[in-house]
Parts: structure tokens; C-alpha cells; sequence
């Protein structure tokens, strides 16, 4: 779980400078109706995660994604199956 | 949730940015003059949002050849081409656009959006992969959706971020589906397509060009951006419209894999809806026809949409990359692109409002398209009402225009 906790803090350094004004992170804030993104804002996300992880991430995925939670472990997946 | 509920969200912005004044997603145009002229609101209007690039929607050689189509075929065919069959101008139409693109194969869609699902969402499937243009279109988005494919977005005309996504995939390209477009219709930026073209030649996988906004209007015969970057015989399959250009409505796929033949067979977009009416087969065979009899048109479209660049450039205000018939005016909130959309029709200026998210990079714009039937005089027009709305943009919370 130590290389999910490094993952999870590598997702806030993208996330934080688009908090809303107040709004703190936690692992189960949800992207979308908490944080305040829209869908291409999620993708636009997506692109700068994939570009620090050299990962693709398929957005076939994004349906099961609301929250840093799920977005760490769809990556620690993505990078064990290499 | 209640089912309605999920529109709540729409609702408050609807309420929030439109109080009272008119609606740009609402737009009535009461009367129609010419490709360039119209009524909206009770007031004559210059249009500079049609997409009406070579202004052939009142050419006496289209409008003679849809009147003769409705007078000897009807208003309508009442079926699909696979269940109540093809008429002669289906098949002309698909034999005149194969011999345009030099294509062996050439299937006509009832609209550009079903010709994006028609191919993309029937020839990749659960096991393929689509790797898209972040500012694809959204029948781009919805046909991958469609298809069932591994979708990954490349970012925006970024080659290189292209070319680490397809050394990802290693051996799994061979059945992988690269999709980009002519030109983008929001910025009105073309795609690096010879770049693209290398990179797929180096690591396979199929490349489709979305040729909606750039049929007729780029490469010396008007075939697109895959002609002016000189890559034609190494894109697998062309997509295009008649409702831009051609001013119909409609859609193609054309393909040189005989094996594209079989999505007629396959293609539920394709099966399972009414085929075109008679008489818009019949303009747009004239339309085509003309688009490639009169290479001035496009001279003429690229004259205005380079002035009306320029004109704006000159202004300060911030634009879309590259001069294009799409001329993209990049504004600050929500708000004052709504009172700057609302300024210009109250100069009499027709053009399209575009808000994120269908803006891409959370810009909201005004996007003027210009067409070649607008003369200097208009395009002049045009700028007078952008120059007289500067004030809105010196309005806080907006940015400055550059160097204005």
C-alpha cells in the first residue's frame, strides 16, 4: 500500500491548484459534485496524470472513477499490469 | 435522484446566464436572404456562424437540381437504403465522391454524425483500441462510446504525445484506430497531419481524417487537409459532410480497403435510419460538382477568412492559432461572452457562442465562420461591431485584449 500512498500524493500535486476557494482533498472527496470539475476537466486531468506516470489511461475507465481513491487505484493497476 | 432531476444543473445556468435577453441556444431565424443575410429578433443580420464556407446554399445549379430531384422522386424516400433500397442518386452520389477522393469505396451516411459513429463505432470493437484528438468533436466522443474500444485522448495536435501513446500500445497497434480532423471546429487549427501520417508509418494502426470543416476548403482541388499536406494515399478512411461546404445535409465515409464495404452491412448507423431525400442528393452532386469546377470559390473564402483574421488580430483580440475559415475569438467569463454575443447581434452580426465544455481548454469564445460568398465589404462590417465591443472586454474578470 506504500506505493498507493506515494501515488495518491503525486494526484493532490495535480489536483490542489484546481481546489475551489475553502475546498480541502481528502481520498474520498468526489471529483466531480465536491470538487467542482466537469467531464473535460476530468480528462484534461487525466492527460497531465498519464504524462507524470508514463501511463495511458483509457477513458473507458472514467465511469468508475469519483474520487482520488479510485483514480490511485485504477493507476497503481494500470502500472502493475506494465 | 428523480429522472428529471439530473437537468437541475442546466437549469440554473440557463437562468443565470440568460435572465432575459436572447438566448444564443435559442436562436430563430425568421427568414433567410442569402448565405450571408437573414432575420433574427425582427432584425436584418449579417451571418457569420454557418459553417456556409463556399456559400452554395442559394446556387441557382443546386436549388434547379433539388427542384427537378422532388419533382421526379418526391419529397422524401420513407426508408433505409438496406431495407427499402437505394435510389440512382445514392449510388451517383457515392460513385462522384469516389471518383473526387480517388477511393474505391464511398458510403453516404444520412448526416456527418452518423458517418462518425457508421465507421468509427462499428469498425473498432470491444478488443480494439482508438486513440483520439483531445479536441475531437463529440460525435468523435460518442462513436468511440459506441464502438466499445479502449479510448485514449492524445493531446491536442501534440505528435510526440501521440507517439509515446503508440509505443505503449507495443504490438497491439495493428488493430488500433488513430483520429484526428481536418480542421478543428472550434479553434479553426489543422491538424499535423504529415507529422501523424509518420508516426503511424512507423508504428501502424489505422488513421481516420475527419474532413467535415476542411472539404472544399483545403488542397488544390478542395479534398481537404489530407490533399494540402500531401498524405492522401496514407489515410485509411476520410470522413465528411454535405450540411458544411456542400450546404446539405449529410455524410460520407470514403476508403480505399475494399473491406469498407462490408460497414454497409454492418453499420447500424447506416441501416437503421432513412437515407437522404432525393433532393438533397441532387444539390449536393451539384454542390460537389461546383466545388470542383470553381477553385475561386476557395481563393475567395481564404481572401475573407484572412482579412477578417487579420482585421482582428489588428484589434487585440485574442484568436485561435492559424487564419482559418474558422476564426475563433477567445473571451473571459461566462458572462461577458454572453453580452459580447448579445452586442454583436445587436450590430447585426450573427456568430456562434461556444462555452466550455464544448469550448475546449475551458475557453469561451465567439466563433465567426466565414464563407466565400461574404465580400471585403462585409467582412469590414464584421469588424466595425468587434472594434465598437471592445468596451465589454474592459469590463473586470475578463482578459485584456493583446496589444489593443
Amino acid at each position: 500500500m506504500a506505493e498507493y500512498r506515494q501515488i495518491l500524493d503525486r494526484l493532490y500535486t495535480h489536483l490542489r491548484p484546481m481546489a475551489p476557494q475553502g475546498m480541502t482533498l481528502e481520498e474520498d472527496t468526489d471529483l466531480i459534485s465536491e470538487f467542482g470539475l466537469d467531464s473535460v476537466n476530468v480528462m484534461d486531468l487525466l492527460l497531465e496524470v498519464e504524462e507524470d506516470f508514463d501511463i495511458s489511461v483509457p477513458l473507458n475507465l472514467l465511469a468508475d472513477i469519483r474520487t482520488p481513491k479510485d483514480l490511485a487505484c485504477a493507476i497503481t493497476r494500470l502500472l502493475e499490469a506494465g | 435522484m428523480a429522472l428529471f432531476d439530473k437537468f437541475n444543473k442546466l437549469a440554473s445556468e440557463r437562468a443565470e446566464l440568460f435572465p432575459t435577453g436572447l438566448s444564443p441556444f435559442e436562436t430563430r431565424i425568421e427568414e433567410v436572404y442569402s448565405p450571408t443575410e437573414a432575420r433574427i429578433g425582427g432584425r436584418r443580420v449579417l451571418l457569420a456562424g454557418t459553417n456556409n464556407y463556399l456559400g452554395l446554399t442559394f446556387a441557382p445549379e443546386c436549388i434547379e437540381a433539388a427542384h427537378k430531384a422532388i419533382e421526379r422522386e418526391g419529397t422524401g424516400t420513407t426508408g433505409s437504403r438496406m431495407a427499402n433500397g437505394s435510389y440512382g442518386g445514392h449510388y451517383a452520389l457515392e460513385a462522384e465522391l469516389g471518383d473526387f477522393y480517388r477511393c474505391n469505396s464511398v458510403i453516404v451516411f444520412s448526416t456527418g454524425y452518423l458517418a462518425s459513429l457508421g465507421l468509427i463505432g462499428t469498425l473498432a470493437g470491444v478488443q480494439d483500441i482508438i486513440l483520439l484528438d483531445a479536441d475531437c468533436h463529440a460525435s468523435i466522443y460518442d462513436a468511440c462510446r459506441l464502438s466499445g474500444a479502449q479510448i485514449i485522448r492524445f493531446r491536442h495536435n501534440d505528435v510526440a504525445d501521440l507517439e509515446k501513446r503508440l509505443q505503449r500500445l507495443k504490438e497491439h497497434t495493428d488493430n488500433t484506430l488513430i483520429v484526428v480532423e481536418g480542421i478543428y471546429s472550434m479553434l479553426g487549427d489543422r491538424a499535423p497531419l504529415a507529422e501523424i501520417v509518420a508516426v503511424k508509418r512507423h508504428y501502424g494502426g489505422y488513421l481516420v481524417v475527419d474532413e467535415a470543416h476542411s472539404l472544399g476548403v483545403l488542397g488544390e482541388h478542395g479534398r481537404g487537409l489530407s490533399e494540402e499536406a500531401g498524405v492522401a494515399t496514407e489515410v485509411d478512411f476520410v470522413l465528411g459532410t454535405f450540411s458544411k461546404s456542400l450546404g446539405a445535409v449529410g455524410g460520407f465515409l470514403a476508403s480505399n480497403h475494399p473491406e469498407s464495404e462490408f460497414l454497409r452491412y454492418a453499420s447500424r448507423p447506416y441501416i437503421f435510419t432513412a437515407s437522404p431525400s432525393p433532393s438533397v442528393i441532387a444539390s449536393t452532386r451539384a454542390a460537389l460538382q461546383l466545388l470542383r469546377d470553381r477553385p475561386q470559390l476557395r481563393e475567395r473564402l481564404w481572401a475573407n477568412a484572412t482579412q477578417l483574421y487579420r482585421q482582428l488580430q489588428a484589434l487585440g483580440y485574442q484568436l485561435g492559432p492559424e487564419p482559418s475559415p474558422v476564426v475563433a475569438t477567445l473571451l473571459g467569463s461566462r458572462q461577458q461572452a454572453v453580452a459580447f454575443w448579445q452586442g454583436l447581434l445587436e450590430h447585426g452580426i450573427y456568430v456562434n457562442l461556444v462555452l466550455p465544455p464544448a469550448a475546449p481548454g475551458g475557453y469561451t469564445l465567439v466563433r465567426c465562420s466565414v464563407s466565400a460568398a461574404h465580400t471585403p465589404a462585409q467582412i469590414d462590417t464584421i469588424c466595425q461591431a468587434f472594434a465598437d465591443l471592445q468596451a465589454i472586454l474592459e469590463q473586470p474578470d475578463a482578459p485584456k485584449p493583446q496589444g489593443g
